[in-house]
């Protein structure tokens, strides 16, 4: 396949992914959008592979199958909950392949430079480094800083997303640590780094290029370490952006206008809803990514009144007399994997000619949109799944809300406690709904530790326990 | 010590204030009761009944008045009665101490107290000696019985085989607790209600009550907190308005009840003349305010007239009094719960206390003193509503003002960024050779729309749109494929294994996209 070909195919292959992103936009049109990215990758890769400079084609076809088969079984076998695990797993693999094509790339540089000095034919070269050959001075020292650039994201990239996956995982304890000395740590390594870029820049030794992608991985793992669990919607969303940026930085190094195209793409998506996420915490996305939560200004509010707990029968009562009920899921719905059980309650109350509708606040979960899926797997219809904006001025005209497992995002002191951690951020204003039931564990506060009024309410009522027991037992006196 | 009814003397008062079940309940407080003979036989209670639980017979009044401590009654006393009043005597029944001065007066000088029901103070823990609203709501119900029984149609619409009767409509003019007892009443058989009231809080009740509150736009309305509950009389500009609407509904409506009464005034003229030669023939109005003037200009207390163009308009004063039994039975429950806030020790003696603010407020003459009227209750009736907050509203021109202001900054802002990245781009175009800067436009491009394409996604797509994305940026597989072909070992086998990872991810996640997309279903 002709240079010309290929590039035909990236432009179509670039194409594709914008409509395929785009179709996003919808539900509908979204079944459709993914076939766009699919033919669009399909059409890279192929062009690349037939395309002129590529070799090795056995190892080639052996790795593509077994990636593949890999990917297809984790697909087809992660529950909806793990969701964003996965999501953390997958960009590790970008970044990480990010720096072994960079180091690979300089490592094509050396050979070229190599065979340079000793007066060897370099038209004996294929493919990248035939494409290193033609390149002059100056844009061999820009390839350098190139490839630095793109290593350095990687890894980052790397690193941090493992620490992600090991977080939401559970396999590591999701509260923020820190090594001593904090972020003063990250700060030297990275002017280390940069150092090493000068060095690296005027020398070209290989050490140089070594130290520092060992740096940018204690950066990715210690910066995420510094994380605590309920900001991870935003780091996830910030490693989408890096390993973008990692890719976008590796199509510099090699020339490749398809991978700079894609690699923006996703770069800015995950900016995007970085954006999104911090809004929705009303937090600085500085702030999140040097951890811990806000620092309060005053004293908070003191709470009058006392939880009052309720058991299924009251909450059962309640519901048979509502006409209108919002449900209000958050991580503690995930964690019961009481999905399944707030559809089946969903179901019977519909089908008692009562209007149930979910409020999903942008923050809710681990992974922007995790409700969604979580509750698009357990067979609730998307129509009546709203957003925060949409619902939120109709709590007043509603009989019954119920919030499961959710807890700063539904806190009034956001709204009346000026000097509560979380003034000012947006949240779902339950409390306006005649009656409001709580399902929680047990009395503690939230993630961010601050006291809940909306526990305290005359309107509200704590239904003790694990969301998906206490469902089962709810679910039976609907009706 | 003794309580003891006496026979009401008031013409056609066919009430009781102690019956059977009452007196049965008076004992357990320690009391011991008395009865004139006959005393219950209008409502209902022959005296056989009273001296099976053990009431004492008396054969005259004036045998009673002396044999008795607390004398209960429904209506307050004749001059006679209060003439038999002894001192340290009390007497419970109504009293309206406003308008009888005289026998307030009279009262005094005996040196009896006299606990007025009337008198009891709107608050919730009173509210089971309220008799005023236990007499109200059995006025209410049978307001509407007495429209019934004069109406010639049937309250709720029917389709028979003999043609199609529509339902009767109703309005109802003040809802107080008779007012929402008459609509409680007329809803139930089956007639369309509609209800005014000059406090808007009510608004929910009447709706709550199964009637259209029938609304009038008006700026100051009034809160009813501030008079315990009670309506207060209106300006002149709202009473215009008030009858023009009256005005609108008279032609449609074929029963007026009306209830409008202000503590301590005539009844407002509501229902004019005109408003009644409006009406259809054999329309029915029934003014619950007639002992107070009437609500309805033709009104005439106690009676019963027809108007030139054949409207019904019913003035008793006596609806309580024609449903004795039930009336009995109620007002007899208030005055024991009256009693069993007097006697605090269950031991059958009065303690009169004053700082109690129900005692107090109800309480008119004691001690041969006037006690009337009380200090304002302690306890406010309802809990003054909170004032709207006014959200501030914007005229046309600060609206456009302020857009205007929005449009300069959001290009000010756009103008600034365009700006600095202008001259980032040349810093970058003066360096950098001029193959970097073809990729970089095509990279700036890229970033570009990303930006725009990426704002329109749903929130509910977030997750797949990172796990697309995901899959996406599996494009640096494109980089290993490309360095698969070297000559070196050791970079084939890094991009060996980049291209083993990309690939997990392109496949990994697209096909976990689609799973998610596949889920998402429209009910």
């Amino acid at each position: 396949m002709s240079i010309g070909l290929v590039s035909a195919a990236y432009i179509a292959a670039a194409i594709l992914f914008i409509l395929s992103l785009g179709g996003l936009s919808g539900q509908e049109s979204a079944k459709r959008a993914v076939w766009y990215g699919i033919v669009g990758m399909a059409l890279a890769v192929l062009a690349t592979v037939f395309g002129p400079g590529v070799g090795n084609g056995f190892i080639l076809v052996l790795m593509v199958a077994v990636g593949g088969a890999i990917g297809a079984y984790v697909a087809g076998k992660v529950e909806m909950t793990q969701m964003p695990q996965l999501v953390a797993a997958l960009h590790s693999f970008v970044g990480l392949a990010a720096v072994f094509i960079g180091i690979n790339a300089d490592l094509a540089l050396r050979k070229v430079e190599a065979l340079r000095a000793s007066g060897g034919a370099l038209s004996s070269l294929a493919g990248f480094a035939a494409k290193v050959a033609a390149k002059d001075g100056v844009e061999l020292s820009m390839l350098k800083v190139e490839l630095f650039l793109g290593v350095f994201i990687g890894a980052v990239t790397f690193t941090g997303s493992v620490v992600a996956f090991g977080k939401l995982a559970g396999r590591i304890s999701g509260k923020p640590t820190k090594l001593p000395g904090g972020h003063l740590l990250n700060a030297g390594a990275a002017a280390l780094s940069f150092v090493l870029l000068l060095v690296f820049f005027s020398t070209g030794a290989m050490w140089a290029l070594i130290l520092m992608t060992l740096l940018a991985f204690f950066i990715g793992w210690h910066l995420i370490m510094g994380i605590g669990g309920a900001d991870m919607p935003v780091v996830v969303s910030m490693l989408n952006s890096y390993s973008g940026w990692a890719a976008a930085a590796i199509g510099f190094t090699l020339g490749n206008d398809l991978l700079i195209v894609t690699g923006a793409l996703v770069g800015s998506s995950g900016a995007i809803l970085s954006y999104i996420m911090c809004k929705a915490m009303n937090r600085k996305f500085v702030s999140v990514i040097l951890g811990g939560f806000g620092a309060t200004t005053g004293p908070a509010q003191e709470i009058e009144g006392e939880m009052i707990a309720i058991d299924s029968d009251g909450v059962a009562a309640a519901l048979n007399d509502a006409d209108s009920v919002i449900i209000v899921p958050g991580y503690g719905m995930a964690v019961a994997q009481a999905q399944q059980a707030v559809s089946e309650l969903t179901r019977k109350l519909r089908a008692a000619g009562k209007e149930v509708r979910f409020a999903i606040h942008p923050v809710a979960g681990r992974l922007p949109g995790h409700m969604n899926v979580l509750l698009a797997e357990a067979k609730v219809p998307y129509d009546i799944v709203l957003e925060m904006d949409e619902i939120n001025d109709d709590f007043p005209n509603t009989d019954v809300a119920i919030v499961i497992g959710s807890n700063d995002i539904v806190n009034p002191a956001a709204q009346e406690d000026p000097n509560s951690p979380i003034a000012g951020m947006p949240v779902l204003e339950v409390w306006k709904a005649k009656q409001v039931f709580v399902m929680k564990r047990g009395q503690g506060t939230g993630y961010s530790g601050i006291e809940n009024p909306l526990f305290y309410k005359e309107n509200a009522r704590m239904f003790y326990g694990d969301a998906k027991k206490s469902l089962d037992d709810l679910i039976p006196r609907i009706g | 010590m003794k309580i003891g009814a006496p026979k009401e003397i008031f013409p056609g008062e066919a009430r009781v204030a102690m019956t059977p079940d009452s007196a049965v309940q008076l004992k357990k407080l320690g009391y011991d009761c008395a009865i004139e003979t006959g005393a219950g036989a209008a409502a209902g209670f022959a005296d056989e009944a009273y001296e099976a639980v053990g009431v004492e017979i008396v054969k005259t009044a004036a045998q009673l008045w002396k044999a008795v401590d607390v004398v209960v009654k429904v209506r307050g006393p004749e001059e006679v009665e209060a003439k038999r009043l002894a001192k340290g005597q009390t007497l419970i029944s109504f009293f309206w101490p406003a308008q009888n001065e005289a026998l307030l007066e009279l009262c005094k000088s005996r040196g009896a107290t006299v606990i007025a029901m009337d008198m009891v103070p709107r608050i919730s823990r009173a509210q089971k000696m309220d008799a005023l609203s236990s007499m109200a709501n059995i006025a209410g119900y049978r307001a509407v019985i007495e429209a019934g029984n004069n109406f010639g149609r049937f309250f709720t619409g029917q389709v028979t085989a003999a043609g199609k009767v529509p339902p009767a409509k109703v309005l109802v003019v003040g809802a107080g607790v008779a007012g929402l007892a008459a609509i409680g009443t007329a809803t139930s058989l089956g007639a369309v209600v509609h209800a005014f009231d000059v406090r808007p809080e009510v608004a929910e009740q009447i709706e709550s009550m199964g009637a259209e509150f029938v609304f009038l736009e008006f700026e100051q309305s009034q809160d009813g907190a501030a008079t315990g509950g009670y309506a207060a009389p209106s300006s002149p500009e709202f009473r215009e308005k008030q009858l023009a609407k009256f005005r609108e509904l008279a032609p449609e409506m074929d029963i007026v009840i009306t209830t409008a009464l202000i503590p301590g005034r005539p009844a407002p003229k509501l229902w004019t003349a005109d408003m009644v030669a409006m009406m259809k023939r054999g329309s029915v109005i029934v003014d619950l305010a007639a002992e107070r003037g009437g609500n309805c200009d033709l009104t005439v207390p106690d009676e019963k007239i027809v108007s030139p163009n054949g409207v019904t308009v019913i003035g008793y004063t006596d609806f309580p009094s024609r449903m004795a039994t039930q009336a009995s039975t109620l007002y007899s429950t208030n005055i024991r719960h009256m009693m069993t806030d007097l006697t605090p020790n269950k031991d059958g003696v009065v303690v009169q206390n004053m700082e109690d603010d129900v005692i107090r407020g109800a309480t008119v003459t004691h001690d041969g003193e006037i006690t009337f009227p009380p200090p304002p209750p302690k306890v406010k009736a309802i809990a003054a509503a909170k004032p709207k907050p006014k959200e501030k509203e914007l005229t046309a021109e600060e609206k456009r003002a302020a857009e205007i202001a929005a449009f300069k900054k959001a290009t000010q802002q756009q103008v600034t960024l365009l700006g600095v990245g202008t001259l980032v781009m040349l810093a970058i175009g003066a360096v950098a050779p001029a193959d970097f800067m073809s990729h970089f436009i095509v990279f700036a491009l890229a970033c570009f729309v990303g930006f725009q394409v990426i704002w329109n996604v749903s929130h509910a797509l977030h997750t797949p749109l990172m796990a697309v994305t995901n899959a996406i940026s599996g494009i640096i597989i494109l980089g290993a494929l490309l360095q698969i072909g070297s000559g070196s070992g050791l970079v084939v086998f890094l991009a060996a294994i980049a291209v083993l990872i990309a690939s997990i991810n392109i496949v990994g996640g697209f096909l976990v996209t689609r799973r998610m997309l596949a889920m998402f279903q429209k009910s």
